[in-house]
């Protein structure tokens, strides 16, 4: 390597590194601070816990003061219950729409983009009239409801994309041995997708995760709050608490860290294979 | 190409092949139109009627619509948050895209090391919950805790820190800014992956041209990702015009200080939901969804007639 090109490199490296630190930085100092003693948080913000200013106050008061555990048991059910409806209901869509010609077909991909693109969010007027007239305002089963309307056609278009990359014979190669069309799906073409429940999550799973709009609305007890409204509305109240408010914060980073770091690999090959070309 | 249909599904009865859409098609399309596109017309419907204080519900026709664009009590938020909105979209697209290509241009390097810690480290902060995001950059920049002021000052620039959130000149800006550092990571990636998908040959028939890397890129690889970038740019216009929890989560519903930071999100919130100055009226938040429906509609139509007609396709 010459040594114009070394420079070169270096100094690449070191626009990446800068700006790696201006993406984590503020993440880090959060999560650094919740572990340290109100005068340390103050005293040395940039300065990680040591024996001296190591301290839990703010998770315990969180604990004691915020229904957290709910929060993140909620968040839990109607993040996983969505993602099992949309990948369920959008592969079998995704099937039918990639499989079978039939009339409307190409009306019924262009009716499904209209939710690709229009945020759901505008009908909110109308989905609150409803869930409140079904007497299913304040549950968990009206934001699952919305979720999966609004991750469906995304994963639709996601999932159409990886049924097409399917070799024509499997399928054909089973309808000949006589296998009904259910069971081809469901045996032979379902369990080929795997690799695209990846791709699905990071466009239609994480949004359910973070999101605050629908929360916000249809639920308002404490009970169905998620852990986006919850630690939004504790933040709101103890703003002043430092110590609470970093914990707070840090346990709504923390779970989401870490399940990024360990799936990182395949959320990013979802990210940059097959869904947008 | 459209590959040829399977003899089997072909000769199916009509009856059977009615049957099986409906089995695999019904679930999605119930879910879906019962909770996605009933609410969105039903909310345009809505958008016509007024209620009175007995909760009666009156049709008015377009009377909501003149009241937001020409009636000064409802047209003066409504065109701030407008205006709002539009420098939001601005800052998005002069400081996020931009850096999400430069990034993109780094990251696909032939032989760099490290690749996919930087894109992992990158790509972080689109993850968390905006939220989440909205209250860190709050308490950072907070002049109580000093830390942004702080940094400033190591680098001897500490005159410049002002409590940028709360003045009236800067916050929109500034919030701006914190979108743009949490979702710089989807621009990045989309348009990595788009370099990623220039064959090598086109690279290496520049290189032999005794083209360096930099040239390489800006008049082979950009070029060759442009219709990437334009869908950057209409994804960010209809997240941008739909944006809602950061403002709220940073300056709650009122979008102070007085109004600076109000969006068409948080004025769609305010007009819907009520606050401690007014009181909620459904019908009126109908019609401004409505109106927010429009914009994006109009963004959508320009970029599928304009951009997207312009842009030939690269077929590799």
């Amino acid at each position: 390597m010459s040594g114009k090109q070394r420079a070169r490199s270096f100094s690449v490296h070191l626009i990446l590194i800068a700006y790696s630190l201006l993406a984590v930085g503020p993440i880090l100092l959060v999560v650094m601070n919740s572990f340290k003693m109100r005068s340390a948080i103050f005293g040395a913000p940039l300065a990680p816990p040591d024996a001296t200013t190591f301290s839990l106050i703010g998770y315990q008061k969180v604990f004691r003061t915020a229904h957290i555990l709910t929060y993140y048991s909620n968040s839990l059910i109607v993040t996983l219950v969505s993602m099992a409806l949309v990948l369920l209901f959008g592969a079998m869509a995704a099937w039918a729409l990639t499989e079978y010609r039939f009339r409307g077909s190409t009306a019924l991909a262009l009716f499904l983009s209209i939710g690709i693109m229009v945020p759901i969010r505008l009908g909110s007027v109308a989905i609150l009239n409803m869930m409140r007239s079904a007497g299913l305002n304040d549950t968990l089963t009206a934001l699952i409801l919305v979720y999966v309307a609004q991750g469906l056609p995304m994963s639709i278009f996601i999932l159409s994309e990886f049924i097409q990359q399917i070799p024509k014979d499997l399928r054909d190669a089973a309808r000949c041995d006589g296998v009904p069309e259910i069971r081809i799906f469901f045996e032979v073409v379902a369990p080929l997708l795997r690799p695209a429940i990846a791709t699905v999550a990071v466009f239609t799973i994480v949004p359910i995760w973070n999101d605050l709009w629908f929360p916000l609305i249809l639920t308002s007890s404490d009970t169905t709050h998620t852990v986006t409204l919850g630690v939004q509305q504790f933040l709101g109240q103890y703003i002043t608490d430092w110590n609470s408010v970093l914990a707070a914060l840090s346990m709504a980073i923390l779970p989401v860290v870490v399940i990024y770091v360990i799936l990182s690999r395949q959320l990013i090959a979802g990210l940059t294979s097959g869904a947008v070309k | 190409m459209p590959e040829p249909v399977s003899n089997i599904i072909s000769q199916m009865p009509r009856l059977r092949l009615a049957a099986l859409l409906l089995f695999f098609l019904g679930p999605a399309l119930a879910v879906y139109s019962l909770f996605s596109i009933y609410p969105l017309v039903a909310t345009m419907a809505l958008s016509t009627y007024t209620s009175d204080p007995s909760g009666a519900r009156h049709f008015i026709g377009i009377a909501n619509f003149q009241a937001l664009l020409g009636d000064a009590l409802w047209s003066k938020p409504f065109w701030n948050a407008f205006r709002n909105n539009l420098i939001f979209f601005a800052v998005h697209m002069c400081v996020q895209n931009p850096i999400g290509i430069a990034l993109a241009g780094l990251l696909s390097l032939p032989g760099l090391r490290l690749k996919g810690f930087y894109r992992t480290v990158m790509f972080l902060p689109t993850m968390l919950s905006v939220v989440i995001v909205g209250f860190s950059w709050n308490l950072i920049l907070s002049p109580l805790w000093g830390v942004a002021a702080g940094a400033l000052k190591t680098v001897c620039l500490g005159s410049l820190f002002a409590p940028w959130l709360g003045l009236e000149s800067s916050a929109l800006v500034t919030l701006s800014l914190i979108s743009v550092w949490q979702f710089v990571g989807i621009p990045m990636m989309l348009i990595y992956a788009a370099l990623l998908n220039i064959p090598d040959e086109l690279i290496d028939a520049a290189r032999v041209d005794g083209l360096g890397h930099f040239r390489i890129f800006l008049h082979i690889k950009l070029p060759l990702v442009l219709p990437t970038i334009s869908l950057v740019s209409i994804l960010t216009f209809v997240a941008n015009f739909n944006a809602f929890d950061l403002i709220y989560s940073v300056k709650g519903a009122l979008a102070g200080p007085n109004f600076a930071t109000d969006i068409l999100g948080t004025f769609f919130y305010r007009t819907f939901f009520g606050n401690q100055l007014q009181l909620g009226n459904p019908t009126m938040g109908a019609a401004v969804a409505t109106i927010m429906f429009f914009i994006i509609l109009v963004g959508l139509c320009l970029y599928l007639v304009l951009v997207q007609r312009r842009i030939r396709r690269y077929a590799f």
